[in-house]
This record gives structure tokens, sequence and C-alpha cells, in this order.
């Protein structure tokens, strides 16, 4: 293990260097283009023996990362938001052809207004697109999500495609020390892919992608849904695996704090780093705060949230993203985890750093200072939705 | 020149019992251009008429490894595919070498695919192309595409009472080809089916080198308004009148495979225009203005291909 100083742009490439894919279509996008530049760069030099694909547009980026991983290949890929909408359609294709893709997905506000900054509508635009997703806090976690992400995709169980979120510009750019495991341990434990079908057989041809009417369709996307199901087993293994060789424990959601909190923030991303903060200064006060941070999205660790929280008095759900005409997704799957519980959080959906909105240690107290106050609110449809850090 | 009685003896890999209609030259050309090949073939096809009615779950046609995914992407997909084989090749996981095959109809390659074939070819990715022009989008049910030519009526630009089907002129989409600098390009036709099979083979051949591409001409008999029996008869009177030249781009060199002119078969359009229902407007006597223009379209068309092919204009 050394530590190096890395962006987190940088830390997602830097553990495609030690996966070394066999193919990496890619097209530029900010602020995803620091990882596919700084792989370029790796195949340049001949650190890595794969095939760079520059591609016309996101679309084929998907669809060559398609063709090439039903042909066997191992693929990895990274986009942002405009690319990610761009791929919307064949994104949706690799989960029902159950390949284990891994693409880095560098948050940014989707369109319009054109703004290359960090918010969570493009990854939450496709929440249900068959993908299971990660959603990391810093550039160490990116690095190995990364690691972990690529076993996960390829477990024969699974067979599906992993997103590796990161937040665009504020983990994406910042130079932070990240710990970098061995190669060689690296290797050992990523180890070759087994496809689950020999396209390349052609003294046994299969035909992929074939028209999948009414009397079967739904058994199919009922296998794909049961393959996500069955990836929170397989997500553990990897989990405990990793942590053979890391030294460090990982989980679906990171409790900081909340086992005895009566207010807990449920967020995403970097800006834990500064509720984090918050939290240990409020601590000191004596408050009984909390966060929850949510690092697996999907499959969506319903139960482990709603223990989490069951026993909190008041909860605020803060998401950088906004419904239109309804919560954001977080606070309505957070909202249905905790239905059947007899206990119940009073809980706000706070929405927060839209187009890269700064989000201070200024935000994070008074949100916390908030959530105090929402104890003895009387909520309903008119106050159960706010917006942080906008001008009125 | 291909012989027709051997090349029959190859194994067909693209069978019977798919749901085309009767009489759509589309699944001819495909088995055509398997059995062209000189290596084992990995297809990829459009979303569109061939792969829709080949391959209804749990029933495929193709023997051969085929796949799809999505309408405009077959070029992306097989650019996957290709670059898969060769990296997986070089890192000593498969010892293989294949012929890689995509087909799709006029809307997947014409409008929706022209950016991933664009971009597929000038990327290097060695793949023979075949595009099956029924000049329209068929498998939605005859939609207008940047291919249907001058008129047509379509249903999405039907002949109404101020408007008469198509008012613009169909995209030139092998010369789009051309501009891309492949090894070969091509246009050919069922009527003329060795020149089809030898034009497959040199396309395959290109692709030791560069991308290629063919643009084969594929009547619909439903969206056209013809007879099941008519797609080779229809095709033959599309090269005779012009409107269809055989000709090809190999290393830049334009070559004619045929002319017309020369053996005096040329006919006028109005034999090709008189024979669908998609043209049926055109023959009222007040359209005849219509009939010139359209004339005049292919005229202005052959010409250029001529003087391309450096055959002298001035003579006949």
């Amino acid at each position: 293990m050394k530590t190096k100083a890395l962006t987190g742009a940088e830390a997602a490439a830097e553990a495609m260097r030690q996966i070394e894919p066999d193919v990496v279509p890619m097209y530029p996008i900010t602020p995803q283009t620091q990882i596919v530049e700084v792989y370029s760069q790796f195949v340049a030099d001949g650190l890595v023996d794969s095939e760079a694909v520059r591609c016309e547009s996101e679309h084929s980026v998907m669809s060559v990362a398609i063709g090439a991983s039903t042909a066997g290949a191992r693929v990895m890929t990274a986009t942002s938001a405009q690319g990610l909408a761009y791929m919307f359609e064949p994104l949706f294709i690799v989960p029902a052809l159950r390949l284990p893709i891994v693409m880095n997905l560098v948050n940014r506000a989707l369109s319009g207004p054109i703004n290359i900054h960090c918010d969570h509508s493009d990854g939450m635009a496709v929440r249900d697109s068959g993908w299971i997703t990660f959603y990391c806090e810093d550039a160490q976690e990116v690095y190995e999500h990364n690691l972990m992400a690529l076993r996960i995709a390829e477990h024969p169980d699974v067979q599906l495609p992993v997103m590796v979120c990161q937040d665009g510009f504020i983990t994406s750019h910042s130079l932070v020390n990240v710990d970098i495991l061995d190669d060689k341990i690296v290797k050992d434990f990523i180890g070759k892919r087994k496809p689950a079908f020999d396209f390349l057989d052609t003294k046994n041809p299969i035909s992929v992608g074939a028209l999948d009417f009414y009397d079967y369709f739904f058994e199919h996307k009922k296998q794909e849904f049961d393959a996500m199901e069955a990836s929170r087993e397989v997500i553990k293994e990897i989990y405990e695996e990793f942590s053979k060789i890391s030294g460090k424990d990982y989980d679906f959601i990171e409790k900081y704090q909340t086992e005895d909190a009566e207010h807990i923030i449920v967020a995403m991303s970097s800006a834990c780093g500064m509720l984090k903060n918050a939290v240990d200064e409020l601590r000191k006060k004596g408050k009984k705060v909390g966060l929850l941070k949510i690092v697996l999205f999907r499959p969506f660790p319903e139960s482990e949230i709603a223990q989490a929280l069951n026993n909190a008095k008041s909860v605020i759900i803060l998401e950088r993203m906004s419904g239109f005409g309804a919560y954001s997704p977080l606070y309505n799957e957070i909202s249905a985890a905790l239905f059947h519980y007899p206990k119940k959080p009073k809980m706000v959906n706070y929405v927060f750093g839209l187009g890269g909105r700064n989000f201070g240690m200024s935000d994070a107290l008074a949100l916390y200072s908030e959530l105090e106050k929402i104890d003895g609110e009387f909520l309903d449809e008119h106050n159960k939705l706010r917006y942080w850090g906008v001008r009125e | 020149m291909v012989n027709i009685k051997e090349f029959a003896k190859r194994e067909v890999k693209l069978v019977g019992g798919h749901r085309l209609c009767a009489g759509c030259p589309a699944p001819t050309i495909g088995k055509l251009a398997l059995m062209a090949a000189d290596k084992e073939v990995i297809v990829s096809s459009a979303t569109g008429c061939l792969e829709v009615s080949t391959t209804i779950y749990p029933y495929s046609a193709w023997k051969v490894p085929w796949m799809h995914t999505a309408f405009e992407n077959t070029a992306a997909n097989i650019a996957g595919v290709e670059t898969a084989v060769k990296v997986l090749n070089r890192k000593g996981i498969i010892k293989k070498d294949f012929r890689y095959l995509c087909i799709a109809g006029d809307g997947g390659t014409y409008d929706i695919g022209l950016q991933a074939l664009s971009g597929a070819i000038e990327r290097g990715h060695k793949f023979l192309y075949v595009c099956y022009d029924n000049e329209s989008y068929s498998n939605t049910g005859i939609q207008r595409s940047s291919a249907t030519p001058l008129f047509a009526n379509t249903t999405t630009d039907p002949v109404g009472d101020i408007r008469k089907g198509k008012q613009e002129l169909r995209k030139n989409f092998t010369e789009i080809m051309v501009a891309h600098n492949m090894k070969y390009i091509a246009q050919a036709a069922l009527s003329n089916i060795q020149d089809m099979i030898m034009k497959l083979e040199k396309g395959y051949k290109a692709t030791d080198h560069t991308a290629a591409f063919i643009n084969i001409f594929s009547p619909c008999i439903p969206g056209w308004g013809i007879h099941d029996g008519d797609a080779v008869m229809l095709s033959k009177i599309a090269v005779d009148t012009c409107f269809w030249p055989l000709y090809e781009v190999e290393d830049g060199q334009y070559k004619l495979n045929y002319n017309p002119e020369e053996s005096g078969k040329k006919i006028p359009i109005i034999e090709f225009l008189k024979l669908q229902s998609r043209f049926r407007h055109l023959l009222d006597p007040k359209n005849a203005d219509l009939i010139a223009e359209f004339q005049k379209d292919v005229d202005d068309r052959w010409d250029k291909l001529k003087k391309k092919c450096g055959i002298r204009t001035d003579l006949v």
C-alpha cells in the first residue's frame, strides 16, 4: 500500500489502470474527462494493455461497450450528465443482456440550463436503469468501489453492470491523499473475467438481443430483477473479501453517530464530509445528532436505512436533486422504507446544492439546527419539501 | 465472375422460418451476404424488418453469432465486438479470426445510424456494412426516410389534396460513404446477382484494411405497392432506368459495373414509377410535370456518376 495525491477522477483512472480492462470506450465530457484522459495516457505509455476506443458520442460509447462485453471483453468507461443522458437508450440494454460493465459517473447537473457543476439529477434520472449504483463520498471510496464494482458485476449470481458515482469537481477535481493497494494484490483480487456465454463460438452460435414479446419478456425482466436482489448478498461477500486486503470495513450505509442520535441528516456523496464535521462539532456541545450516509443506492438498502432511522425524532433527507411536483427520490424511498415501522421520525426533504451551489460548514450546522426545530413542527404537504441555499 | 452453381452449394446460415413478408428481398440479401464470406462471420443487425422478423424469441433464423441492441448503433456494436476480438487475441485469451457484418435498413443507415456508422469507419474498425435500402421505415409501416424518393407516398408524408408526397430529393448515401475513404464502396441489386455476390466478396476482402460499405436495392412489397414476385424485376427496372446504378469505388476509383446506355437498354423513369402504388398519383395527367422533374433528378445523378466513372456524357 502506498499513498498518492490524486483527484477523484485520477483515483478512478488509477483503479482502472490496476484492473486493466480489455476495452475502454470513451468520450470527453466535463467533469468526467480527466478519467479518460489519464487512462489514455496509460495506454499511450504502454502501462496497460487496453483498447481505448475514442467514440463519436456517448451513445456509441455504451454501444461499443455492449459489443465488446458481449464478445467476452472486460469493459469500463466513464461519463457525466449530458453524456449519460445521451447513452440513456443503450444504458438499459446492458443489464438486460446481463453484461458486467463498470462505469464511473461523475455527477453533474443535467441541462437545462447548461451547467457543468455537480448535482445528482443525472444519476437519479437513470435510477431504474438496472445498474447497481454506488455514490462515493471521496476519492478513496471511488478508488475502492471501482475495484469492488468489477468483482460484483462479474459475479455469476449477478452479471449486472455497476455505476460508481462521485461528485463532479467537488470530488473529481480535488486533490487528496488516496491509499493505493499494490498492483499485484489488486490483480489477484480482480482475477479474470469468466463470461456467462461464449458469443464467439461459431459452432454453437447464439443470437443476442432477440425480439422478446409478451410471452417471454416479463420472465426475462424478472430474472434481471432477481439478479439485482441477489446482488445484496454478493456485495456483502465482496465487501468482506476486499476488507481483507484494504483493512477497512464497508457497508451499504455509513452510520456516523446515529446509534443514539435524535436528529439525523441523510445524504450521499461529498456533502457527507462537511456533515461529519458538523456532527463532530455539535456532539462536543452535547447535541444528539448524526449522519446517515447512503453508499449503495441500487439495490436500495431499505431495511438497513429504516433500522438506522426509525428511532430518531427528526430526519432531513438532503438531496442534490429535485423532483418536479414530487419529493426527491431518496425522500420517497426512505418514506417507503419506514412505512411499516410503528415508530417513524418526522422527515423533511431538503433540496440543496443544485448546479454546484456550494455547501459549507455554516450550511451543515444551520441544517442541524433546522433539524431540531422540525421535531416540534406540524408537517404536511406544504412544508415537507424545502430548498436549502436558494435565493428567493 | 462468380460461379453461381458452386456458390449455391455453400451452407445457408440465414435460414427459413422467419416472418418477413413473402417476396421481401432482405432475407435473400442477408443470406447471400453470409454465403459470400471467406471466413466465419459475426453479425450485428440494426432494429428493422430483418431484425424483428428473424429473431422472435425463442427462435432465431441466424446460424452465426448475431447481435442486436438498438436502431442507430449497429456499427458501434460491431466495433465493440471487433475491438474485443482484437484485444483478446493479443492477450492470448482467444485465437480467432472473423469477418464482421453489419446489416441494416435505410432508416438505420441513412438517418438514425449515420453517426455511429461514420464514427466506426473513421476509427478504422474493420467490418462490412450492408444496407438493404427499401427507401422507407418499412418495419413501422412505410414512413418517410431520407432514402425515400421524390414524390413517393408514405404514411408520414402522404399524398393529399395539396401536397404530393415527399417534396425533397433522396439523400445520396453511397456518396457519403465514398467520402469516408474506405477501401471498397458499392451499390448492388438482386437483379444482377453475380455482380452483387462479387461485390460482397470484395467488400469482405477490403475489410482486411478498412471498413467497407455496400448499398443494396431492396424493394418493399407492401410499402411500394408491388406484387410479391416483383422485387427482382423491379430491381432490374431500377437499374435500367439509371435510378439505381450499379457501381463500385475501389481504392477511390469509380467503376460503373453496368451501363444500360451502352446496350441500348436505358428506359425512362416512368417504367419504374408506374409499377408501384406509392407513385400512383404521378400517373394522373395533371402531374406529368412531376414525372419530368423526377426524370431530371435521375438524369442529373446519372450524369454526375458517369463523370466520376470517366464516361463521357456528351455522346449519348
